[in-house]
């Protein structure tokens, strides 16, 4: 149970604090409540390459970094299709020096033209490293735009392509930042060796004065249900093939999302789990497949995806795959199988939940759910899940006509 | 008073922080393995970390001790491969293999309420492995597979070519494994590995976190009876033979569009007195975010996405690193970045401001880095296994509070020297 306290500023800003007197540390997270797919689809990858300006200099500080080091502070920022997160974890004593640095980024940036342009720079060697240099790279930037037509998940964090990062310019950095970078729009979570009060104080002090910005109301265009089954074949210079499926699932507030979480759980988590088991050690048809789900807030994407082993071939692949699907949709669950599942998760959350970074995330992610109180409900959650809901939710997902595959084949 | 944003808050310097290493409890099982212990902690999980010395070094034929490592878990004499893994994970517990190249180990992450349910299958791994051929056969397969996908990025051949540079493939700090070593093994080695190295094996053993009132009687039970540390077991000393010519640059990928630069020098262990100090000029180097190289390489110039040195402390050697992906049309300019900045490190004096900024870093890091029982039992587990004992962390602490520019830079004009550099681009 991670206790909490929480408070609004007048400028909308919501503060969390959770005290644990145990380390000397503290973290201080703020979340913004914008990610990739605030997007303007001619613009995509912009909420990433902001987050590298955040750390360009704000209105008061040139620099965001020497402070924070000269502190004792280490930090780091990520921006996932949903959020950006950024986070610093300080000696509890300085962390007056985190207040400052957050607030006054969050006040203005200085938007310095050389920032930009040497972090476009860096943001394309990133997209090179990770995405182009690298074999399958650019598997899951085909598989999303196969998978969605209208939603903007259907680009990566990083961007579409390259050009959109090379084409930002001063003028749409200002823009994002003052429509999303604004006190109503975030989330500031205090975990460590902190009392609420002193919070109270340090937050009215220093984030108190930022005006409030308009509201934002995100209305982004709804996924419509795939009608027909998709699939795309990519040949690249890769040494193995590679089956990619993957399955319209519910978003984080669908009623069926934790017997989703724990169907990817049966199927593909760890070496006990059946895909492993049957289709790596007993059929040997693959050397390496997982089974997973990004846990988007809107409606997201089952994934299956395998490295098949040299000389089987896909249709032999797929048609195995889809036997493991047909028997999690035919045959109930064991009780004891869902009882592993629902014990690893409890295994994770325990370890999870072990540093005060992962409490401030995770705090800071449900309350941007709507109750960072759902944090401690998660568990009961999943021990509710019945094999009758894993049959059901199966069987709503796993229907032909909800797929979309990606056949990687080896050109060599 | 309008509230000023330009000066920055009163801090308390990290340098004048009362930095502690927690102690850890030590006991003896009965067949005389030690148990290094540290309790605490805010959830109810533990680990137990058995280690081995019965790393790569140890091994004739390459890759045969981490063949045995992983496939300890691949079955026993009543159990199989799926059998095992299904027991642990119904109890969310992980058993997580790693060979290094002195130790392997065995490390166990329980909640701590299940732990009397999950040990007796560790002990029986240890004491009852049966490597059955066809685990065998599955492995040697994929992990072909694995090389063959690994042998494309260019970053994944820098790392092994620059080892074999500075150590010579005959040295364990310095071999990789090649497809015919993977077809090579047979059972007979990994069954007679194991019977030398792990089921008479030398062990010692770390635990952390909330213990239940009958850990030390389970674990006296189920590993305190094996036949364990009976005989001492000597490492074998390897020469290092280092290749001769210095500067190197490889193909490997036509169409890539980075390459992968490695510069790495020799460098002592943490024995050397050297040591602290210069884990503070590394940190100025390329240490941290911060450091001159990020700040030059990344963010002046966007030729990477990131740029770090480091220092590889192996237990008998060890290396001064250089290590980023550049863009391939940039590779040389960052090179020569590089050697610019040893080269400022040599001939002038680093700044007071800089020298405090990085001192207070490192020591704010290092409180952070002791926070929570794993990580306690983590540094400790380091020390043991290298021989050190806690004046080497008091000691380093009382180095980074005190050491001055012209120590800094003496220790620059040692080792930053360009010349003694290994030069290696992998496109």
């Amino acid at each position: 149970m991670i206790q909490f306290e929480k408070f609004q500023l007048d400028n909308g800003l919501k503060v969390l604090v959770h005290q644990d007197t145990s380390t000397p540390m503290a973290v201080v997270n703020v979340l913004y409540n914008v990610g990739a797919k605030d997007e303007d689809p001619a613009k995509t990858g912009f909420a990433h390459l902001f987050e590298h300006l955040m750390f360009g200099g704000s209105v008061n500080i040139p620099v965001y970094d020497e402070p924070l080091q000269r502190a004792g502070g280490e930090n780091n920022a990520y921006t996932t299709n949903d959020l950006t997160n950024y986070y610093c974890q300080i000696p509890a004593e300085n962390i007056e020096t985190a207040f400052w640095l957050e607030s006054d980024r969050m006040l203005s940036l200085a938007f310095s033209k050389k920032s930009l342009e040497v972090q476009r720079k860096v943001v394309c060697e990133e997209f090179k490293e990770h995405y182009i240099n690298k074999p399958y790279g650019d598997a899951w930037h085909k598989m999303r735009s196969l998978a969605y037509t209208q939603h903007p998940y259907r680009w990566m964090t990083i961007g579409a392509s390259l050009a959109h990062v090379e084409d930002a310019t001063i003028e749409d950095v200002k823009d994002f930042f003052f429509q999303f970078y604004r006190p109503n729009n975030a989330i500031v979570v205090v975990t460590g060796n902190v009392q609420t009060e002193q919070v109270k104080q340090l937050a009215e002090k220093w984030f108190g004065p930022i005006e409030a910005g308009k509201a934002y109301v995100r209305n982004l265009p709804k996924e419509p249900v795939q009608e027909k089954s998709r699939s795309m074949d990519v040949r690249a210079d890769v040494p193995l093939d590679m089956l990619m499926m993957t399955w319209h699932m519910g978003g984080r507030f669908d009623e069926g999302y934790h017997a989703t979480d724990l169907i990817t759980e049966v199927l593909g988590g760890g070496t006990s789990a059946r895909l492993y088991e049957q289709l790596i050690k007993v059929k040997q048809i693959f050397s390496s497949i997982d089974c997973y789900h990004f846990g988007t807030v809107d409606p997201g994407l089952l994934v299956i995806e395998g490295k098949l082993v040299k000389g089987i071939s896909m249709a032999v692949a797929e048609k195995a795959v889809l036997e493991e699907i047909e028997k999690i949709k035919n045959e109930i669950l064991d009780a004891k199988e869902l009882q592993k599942v629902i014990n690893k998760t409890e295994s994770v959350i325990c370890f999870e939940d072990m540093s005060i970074m992962n409490r401030a995330h995770s705090l800071a992610y449900y309350e941007l759910l709507g109750d960072a109180d759902l944090m401690n409900k998660e568990l009961g959650m999943y021990q509710r899940v019945t094999p009758s809901m894993i049959q059901h939710t199966a069987q709503q997902i796993f229907q032909d006509n909800n797929r979309n595959t990606l056949y990687y084949y080896s050109k060599t | 008073m309008a509230l000023d944003r330009i000066v920055a808050p009163v801090i308390k310097d990290a340098i004048d922080f009362n930095i502690q290493l927690k102690p850890y409890q030590k006991f003896s099982l009965d067949n005389g393995v030690e148990v290094n212990a540290y309790e605490g902690g805010s959830q109810e999980v533990l680990l137990v970390d058995m280690v081995f010395y019965a790393g790569n070094s140890f091994e004739q034929k390459n890759w045969v001790a981490a063949a045995t490592n992983f496939l300890l878990k691949n079955g026993t004499s009543t159990k199989t491969s799926f059998e095992i893994t299904d027991a642990f994970e119904f109890y969310g517990a992980h058993l997580n293999r790693t060979c290094t190249n002195e130790t392997a180990t065995v490390t166990l992450h329980s909640l701590s309420k299940h732990f009397h349910e999950v040990i007796p299958i560790m002990g029986e791994i240890i004491s009852e492995a049966s490597f059955p051929e066809k685990e065998i056969a599955i492995l040697k397969q994929n992990q072909i597979q694995r090389l063959l996908l690994n042998l494309k990025k260019g970053d994944f051949i820098a790392n092994r070519l620059i080892d074999e540079y500075l150590f010579g493939f005959d040295h364990p700090y310095g071999k990789y494994s090649v497809e015919k070593d993977y077809t090579a093994i047979n059972r007979e080695d990994l069954v007679a590995f194991y019977e030398q190295y792990y089921l008479n094996g030398k062990c010692v053993i770390f635990i952390a976190g909330k213990f239940p009132s009958t850990m030390e009687s389970l674990l006296n039970k189920h590993i305190g009876q094996l036949p364990l540390n009976k005989k001492d077991i000597t490492e074998q000393a390897h020469p290092i033979i280092s290749a001769t010519e210095k500067k190197y640059s490889i193909v490997n990928d036509a169409a890539s569009v980075q390459g992968s630069i490695r510069l790495a020098r020799h460098f002592p262990n943490r024995h050397h007195p050297d040591f602290p100090a210069a884990q503070v000029l590394n940190n100025i180097f390329g240490g941290f975010f911060g450091s001159r190289l990020m700040s030059n390489i990344r963010e002046d110039k966007g030729y990477t996405y990131g740029i770090h040195s480091y220092l590889q402390n192996y237990k008998h050697a060890g290396a001064w690193m250089v290590s980023t992906d550049a863009g391939k049309d940039v590779c040389k300019a960052t090179i020569e970045e590089v050697y610019k900045e040893m080269k400022k490190l040599r001939e002038e004096l680093v700044g007071e401001e800089e020298l405090k900024l990085v001192k207070n870093y490192m020591l704010g890091a290092l409180l952070g880095d002791l926070d929570g029982p794993f990580q306690i039992i983590s540094r400790w587990k380091t020390y043991l296994l290298n021989d050190l004992t806690e004046d080497y962390f008091y000691n380093t602490i009382k180095v980074v509070r005190s050491v001055r520019p012209e120590e800094l830079q003496a220790l620059a004009n040692t080792y930053l020297t360009e010349e003694d550099f290994y030069e290696l681009v992998v496109y």
